[in-house]
């Protein structure tokens, strides 16, 4: 039974335990809602609530499990030849999934019966199923066809069970609260436990995704580092991954990468940190109130423009005009894409990321500290030179730290105005990448989760992560240590 | 002793005249108006980058919302389309769109002749001119109409990416010299048929409705499925990061007790609102891909991500709104008998609710523009065909998304994609906007001064 | 000279020429009259103490005298003031070369997050009194001996100026401004954020500093007043009421408004 459809059951048994808990509370104080404990409507929330809450984790749960138990059981009966030399288990898997759905959407489309499939050849089905639109990675085997027909059965009967026991815990969950919704019972308390309850979870919901991030970036990290060695990873001089089935010994070193990271980053700061930090002081010190309400927003808008547009910009603007301008009269190289390029680019987004951090931070700085200046015949330049500067400085070094982590994390401005090359090189106008263009470049197109060329990206991923958690850690204290100081 | 160095005070700085300005002041004042200077140009470089980077994407994008159309007059024969003339259309799609392109190309040469316009080129040559794409549309109409057959119907098609092109200055007559794809005598040809009326530029709908197109069709490519995908994403998170950071921000702000399992919640929520969006994409890869079986490129798995994505941000806004409605109405109700779950339901939710519109329309503002984490989970993928809708099981069909098509198109070779790519672009600038303007506009209209 | 009969009454009593006069001072803020034409005499060498209610405009006025009110946009101050005969609303007057010459001490004290040497050193520093760095020490050490400071800070010149206890920190604040060799010390409630010892510490250093400068203190202590100054001035709801001599003016007042905020029936 397909899923909206035992969403749909599920809301009508959530509603009629509604409406049934309250009129039996209504009913066992003869109508006169007072005598109630709580409000008719409490009686209600907690018939709904018990019916629906219950079977919906029961449900995701049973999706989130069922396909990782069934995958298991049906790669274990799998016979040991079914695998084809260089192939692995996951593509026969996923090969027996696709024959799977495939012998599915044919039965369910009227394109062949059950009892006509377990009478075909397996060529015959392999033609079947093509003419239905399922493309397999090879050709049709034998054991992936029996693995697929015992997938598929299993699938549904297993899809059914779940389908009773969602329904069943459902009702039972509904007349288990309309059973006990008399006028004594005190619904408003139950009600509002539960919600709290569900407040409880959906505030776990950041603890759960930073455990999902951690935990897959690490168990991949395991699976690379057991095919790979680390101290290639970290201290190799080389990336050149080999193409994936084509053989020979790629070479996975991150530090030409981190190398990119880091230049591409460092000019990027050196772009936004002064022209973020002047603007700051000039709106905020020196600007009169209507420049303010104009060029205010108008710098905000760039932080609300999309990285993809920084991107296209940078391919077709900024990367062009670089290269015409400096980098072929100076002799200094030809390519569109750049450190320079993406620097810059990047640069121009985090200007208003550092201003409006700056601004805050500037804000924060008392006004006695300014009058006590000003009052000393210091001009205003002096005050903010000498005085508010230093003052907010932990803020500001902050506020850099978290744009170097917004720098060394971006991605789309760096995949298309970096370039893909992996070298280590001082000249600016030359194409070099990052990591994270590689992780988009190993994980985008034909993936293969046993290989190290891809793995490796989730290597990177956990670099990437822990340099930029450690950066936002150290941000964030040494912002909050500076707020502390002024409240 | 204390006196003796007062009367002896070195000379100070205010000593003497103070309508005479001293050296030093000068110099000080200049240094000061340096300062404000470099300030002053900070903000002007900032205002100018955005003018460049708009203008920038404008003049290079906004040409694709136009496309050149040649009108031609095509003869339906009904022995070639419909041999056994019972006009069902199940029965003539078996003639694909091979059988359709002659006629198109008889179609053109006819009107070439009859308007008197005098080309060396072949019928072959001169077909080039139309798109590839216009076949598939003209067997579309006539499937959807089959009594066009057997007529002579005037239709309107699209002209092929270089001639496009060189009604948009992407193409000369000196780069068609070196293009094997064009040739100036086409180009010739394209001048005299616009100098008949056949050739004309209109407002391009199906750049805004059709799906992509494949490498050697730019002029045929458009956002329709991309459109669709990214509503489909949108949907889905506004459907799951509203509840639950909802949820989530009235339970930190109202309930959650002082303990070291909130802070570790609240400091998890401030370093997720820092994590790296790729960082999010690999989640997505490893989580709901790979673990949960969920398929590639399908929206579901896209609004998953982006949800994880901008609960930080909507979960922050709405503790700020929540922070601003003042203690004295929670204890309004309390006072009056409220349990602390009613006063928050029944008056500071409603209170907030402005802030937490707010905060959500630009959180789903900044998930639309998001592509890094998008591409790991296959969004990236040439997609054709658009999903079905929500309840037809279309949240796990493949689909594509406004940014990762612009993505898409800068990986394509021919340049005519890059102005695909800026049009892209500008719808999703206008859907940004359009998103901020509201956003605004609630906070115009329910701001409140407590 | 001047024909109002307030300041003709002053003058009177003193020999010398006055160090600041003012003369008919009209300050608004937006739509508010804060400060209803005042017209006051200060003289060099004295201190002079503005007393009245909260609001009435006392520190407003002593704001005026160094144009610290220029910081505040919707501010607007007209009337003439001048220092030793040259009008400060000139234009051709820079405010910073005035408040170089008029320097001011906070209600609260507000040292710099810099080491205490830095704090002091920093009026110098910005009018280049110090022409090099023994220079520089001498004058840190002059403007914290004037202080009263220097005893409790000579071994911990380096050491954050925030560190000090809240009297300590008042005190380095009125060394730093006399560190600029002010010709006039402005005092705006200098004690109020302090405890009683620190209160009579700075007193007391308040009484030092009349020989060598003119200071005028803004006090809501009337007792502060008696006890520090030597000419007092009541202002109410932005009118100068009263000025004359502390000891008159707190014994016999003339207005029957200085005399009710005196006895305590208005504050």
């Amino acid at each position: 039974m397909p899923l909206s459809w035992i969403l749909l059951i599920l809301a009508v048994i959530g509603t009629i335990a509604f409406l049934m808990a309250r009129s039996r509370a209504i009913a066992t104080v003869d109508g006169d809602a007072r005598r109630l404990h709580s409000l008719p409507i409490y009686y209600g929330l907690n018939g709904a609530l018990m019916a629906l809450t219950p079977a919906l984790g029961l449900l995701a749960i049973w999706l989130l499990v069922q396909p990782i138990l069934l995958d298991r059981s049906i790669l274990a009966d799998l016979p040991a030849g079914a695998v084809p030399d260089g192939g692995t288990a996951a593509l026969v898997m996923s090969d027996v999934r696709r024959v799977a759905d495939g012998i599915d959407s044919g039965i369910s489309s009227g394109s062949f019966t059950r009892d006509e499939l377990r009478d075909l050849s397996v060529e015959d089905v392999g033609g079947l199923l093509a003419s239905e639109g399922t493309a397999l990675g090879s050709a049709l085997t034998g054991e992936v066809l029996t693995a697929a027909t015992s997938y598929w059965q299993a699938r549904s009967s297993l899809s059914w069970i779940m389908t009773i026991a969602v329904i069943g815990l459902a009702l039972i969950g509904g007349a288990w609260a309309v059973s006990r919704s008399r006028g004594e019972f005190r619904a408003r308390n139950v009600v509002e436990r539960g919600v709290l309850i569900l407040m409880i979870a959906a505030a776990s919901i950041a603890i759960l995704t930073t455990l999902g991030i951690v935990l897959s970036l690490l168990f991949e990290t395991a699976n690379f580092f057991r095919q790979y060695s680390w101290t290639e990873f970290f201290f190799s001089t080389t990336w050149s991954p080999s193409f994936s089935g084509r053989g020979g010994a790629s070479q996975l070193g991150i530090l030409p990468l981190l190398w990119g990271t880091l230049y591409i980053s460092t000019i990027a700061l050196i772009v936004a940190v002064p022209i973020g930090l002047f603007a700051a002081i000039y709106l905020s010190e020196y600007a009169g109130k209507k420049f303010r309400s104009v060029a205010k927003p108008l710098i905000e808008i760039l932080a609300g423009i999309p990285t993809i547009v920084y991107g296209l910009f940078a391919l077709i603007t900024v990367g062009p005009f670089l290269r015409d301008a400096f980098a072929s009269p100076l002799g200094l190289g030809n390519s569109a894409s750049s450190v320079m390029t993406a620097g810059l680019v990047m640069g121009i987004m985090l200007i208003p990321f550092v201003s409006s951090l700056s601004d805050d931070i500037i804000n924060a700085v008392p006004q006695a500290m300014r009058d006590g200046s000003l009052g000393l015949g210091a001009t205003k330049s002096e005050t903010i030179r000498q005085v508010i500067v230093p003052a907010a400085l932990p803020g500001i070094v902050g506020a850099v730290l978290l744009a170097a982590s917004r720098a060394i994390g971006e991605t789309m401005i760096v995949v298309l105005g970096a370039g893909a090359a992996a070298r280590l090189d001082l000249n600016p106008f030359e194409a070099m990448t990052t990591v994270t263009v590689k992780i988009v470049s190993q994980l985008t197109g034909d993936t293969d989760f046993a290989s190290p060329e891809t793995l490796v990206a989730f290597a990177l991923g956990l670099t990437l992560f822990v340099i930029t958690l450690g950066l936002n850690v150290l941000a964030l204290f040494i912002v909050r240590k500076y707020r502390e100081q002024y409240e | 002793m204390t006196d003796a160095t007062a009367n002896t005070a070195p000379a100070g700085a205010g000593q003497g005249s103070l309508l005479i300005k001293d050296s030093r002041t000068a110099k000080r004042n200049g240094a000061e108006g340096r300062f404000k200077m470099y300030g002053l140009i900070a903000v002007c470089i900032g205002i100018a980058m955005l003018i460049l980077l708009l203008t920038s994407i404008l003049t290079s994008g906004l040409s694709a919302f136009w496309q050149t159309t040649i009108q031609i007059e095509v003869t339906l024969p009904e022995e070639k389309l419909d041999k056994s003339g019972v006009r069902d259309p199940e029965v003539m799609a078996k003639v694909t769109t091979f059988g359709y392109a002659p006629l198109l190309r008889d179609g053109l040469e006819a009107t070439i002749a009859a308007n008197g316009i005098e080309t060396e080129l072949s019928a072959k040559d001169a077909a080039e001119l139309i798109s590839d794409e216009s076949v598939a549309q003209l067997r579309n109409r006539v499937l959807r109409n089959p009594d066009l057959i057997g007529q002579t119907v005037s239709v309107e098609v699209m002209a092929s990416g270089r001639i496009d092109g060189f009604y948009k200055g992407r193409v000369t007559y000196a780069s068609a010299e070196r293009d094997t794809n064009i040739s100036p005598a086409q180009l010739q040809l394209a001048e005299a048929l616009e100098d008949k009326g056949l050739l004309n530029t209109s407002f391009n709908w199906l750049f805004l409705t059709a799906p992509d197109a494949s490498d050697t069709r730019p002029e045929a490519a458009g956002l329709g499925v991309a459109i669709l995908g990214s509503l489909y994403m949108m949907l889905i998170v506004l459907v799951l990061a509203l509840p639950i950071g909802v949820a989530a921000s009235v339970y930190l702000e109202e309930f959650a007790p002082q303990n070291r399992w909130t802070d570790l919640v609240e400091v998890n929520i401030s370093n997720l609102a820092a994590v790296p969006s790729i960082v999010f994409g690999i989640l997505g890869l490893a989580i709901f891909i790979n673990f949960a079986g969920l398929p590639q490129s399908a929206p579901i798995v896209g609004g998953l991500v982006l949800t994880l994505m901008t609960l930080p941000t909507i979960i922050i806004a709405t503790r700020a709104a929540l922070k601003s409605v003042p203690p004295s109405i929670r204890d309004a109700a309390l006072g009056l008998g409220a349990s602390r779950m009613q006063s928050v339901f029944h008056h500071v939710l409603p209170l907030a609710m402005p802030g937490i519109l707010t905060g959500t329309i630009l959180g789903l503002a900044q998930a639309l523009g998001e592509t890094a984490p998008l591409l790991l989970i296959g969004m990236v993928a040439f997609v054709r065909e658009y999903p079905e809708a929500p309840w037809e099981g279309g949240l796990f069909d493949p689909a594509t998304a406004l940014p990762v098509q612009v993505f898409n198109w800068t990986q394509r070779s021919d340049p005519a994609f890059v102005e695909r790519a800026s049009g892209a672009i500008i719808v999703l600038l206008v859907f940004l906007l359009l998103m901020n303007l509201t956003a605004i506009f609630l906070r115009r209209r329910f701001e409140r001064r407590w | 000279m001047y024909d109002m009969r307030l300041t003709e009454r002053v003058l009177d009593t003193e020999t010398d020429k006055p160090k600041i006069t003012a003369k008919g001072v009209q300050v608004y803020y937006g739509d508010t009259h804060a400060i209803k034409d005042v017209n006051v005499d200060i003289a060099d060498k004295t201190v002079t103490a503005f007393i009245g209610p909260s609001g009435c405009g006392k520190s407003t006025f002593l704001r005026c005298l160094n144009r610290m009110n220029d910081t505040i946009s919707i501010a607007r101050v007209e009337g003439d003031i001048r220092i030793d005969g040259e009008d400060i609303y000139d234009k051709r007057v820079d405010p910073v070369q005035l408040r170089a010459k008029v320097g001011m001490v906070f209600q609260k004290p507000n040292p710099f997050p810099k080491s205490i040497y830095d704090n002091v050193a920093y009026g110098p520093r910005i009018h280049g009194l110090s022409r090099n760095k023994s220079d520089l020490d001498e004058i840190v050490e002059n403007a914290l001996r004037r202080a009263a400071l220097w005893d409790e800070a000579k071994d911990r010149l380096s050491q954050p100026g925030t560190g000090l206890s809240g009297g300590q920190q008042q005190r380095l604040c009125i060394a730093r401004a006399v560190a600029t060799a002010p010709e006039i010390l402005l005092m705006d409630e200098p004690c109020s954020a302090l405890d009683p010892i620190a209160t009579a510490q700075v007193e007391e250093l308040i009484d030092e500093l009349r020989q060598s400068y003119s200071v005028v203190i803004v006090t809501h202590s009337m007792q502060q007043a008696a006890r520090v100054s030597q000419k007092t001035a009541f202002f109410h709801l932005g009118h100068l009421v009263e000025y004359g001599e502390t000891g008159k003016i707190f014994t016999s007042p003339e207005d029957p408004r200085t005399e009710s905020y005196i006895s305590g029936r208005i504050g």
